[in-house]
């Protein structure tokens, strides 16, 4: 029996692509609906689908335009942006 | 105080007028700019991008920060975006304070934590016709 008693939530969010991510998944964002609770469960997801290169340590995570915990509860609607290492200056 | 991003050149002439103050006795600014190579590899141009909306925010605590600690009269910050070439002026501060000790330590404190907090990528494009995101490649252990 599938998921024996767990009810599977779906929830919308944005995501935005910068740099390397944007190339390996290529576009610059998109709404995606999904069963991820956290970030985390999102990055594992979306790595998987499009073999992102960088492993989530390196990361770092933004939701609503401010830095996150990986292990934050997401709400519908969010926008969720993976910060790859960055290189200003 | 301010920090931006931006997609046209840095004019330090303007930059620097904003900071002037009757209580400041010292300036010091900073340019990066975009140099011929990098780890070994000719480089021939770049480009930036940020993520802008977080990367104007989080320049702005780390100038706050640095007029709260090193209690100077005030600071900006400006990184480029888009396509550079050699020689262009890829990342712009200054500071003015009473005095210069204050001064060269916080335009230091900008850049380096700039360099390490704000969401900017770049990506370099090698005269061997590669191109690489900066930080970003995956190590294989061996």
């Amino acid at each position: 029996m599938p998921d024996s008693g767990r009810e599977l939530l779906t929830m919308k969010f944005s995501i935005e692509y910068f740099a390397l991510l944007k190339d390996q998944r290529g576009c610059s964002s998109e709404t995606l609906e999904t069963d991820a609770a956290t970030p985390r469960d999102l990055y594992v997801q979306l790595a998987e689908q499009y073999a992102f290169s960088l492993p989530p340590e390196s990361l770092k995570v933004a939701v609503n335009e401010e830095f996150a915990d990986w292990n934050h509860s997401l709400n519908a609607g969010d926008t969720v942006v993976f910060i790859p290492p960055v290189a200003g200056g | 105080m301010s920090f931006s991003i931006s997609d046209i050149p840095v004019d330090p002439t303007a930059l620097r007028a904003d900071l002037l103050h009757e209580a400041s006795g010292a300036y010091v600014s900073f340019e990066g700019w975009v140099r011929n190579h990098n780890e070994g590899q000719a480089v021939e141009a770049l480009e930036y991008s940020a993520y802008k909306p977080l990367a104007e925010k989080e320049g702005h605590r780390i100038i706050a920060e640095a007029i709260e600690r090193f209690g100077i009269e005030s600071a900006a910050c400006v990184h480029r975006i888009g396509p550079l070439s050699i020689g262009d002026i890829a990342v712009w501060v200054g500071v003015s304070s009473p005095h210069r000790g204050a001064a060269f330590d916080a335009c230091r404190y900008i850049i380096d934590e700039t360099k390490a907090r704000v969401p900017i990528w770049k990506r370099e494009h090698y005269q061997s016709g590669k191109t690489e995101w900066v930080n970003c490649h995956t190590e294989i252990k061996t």
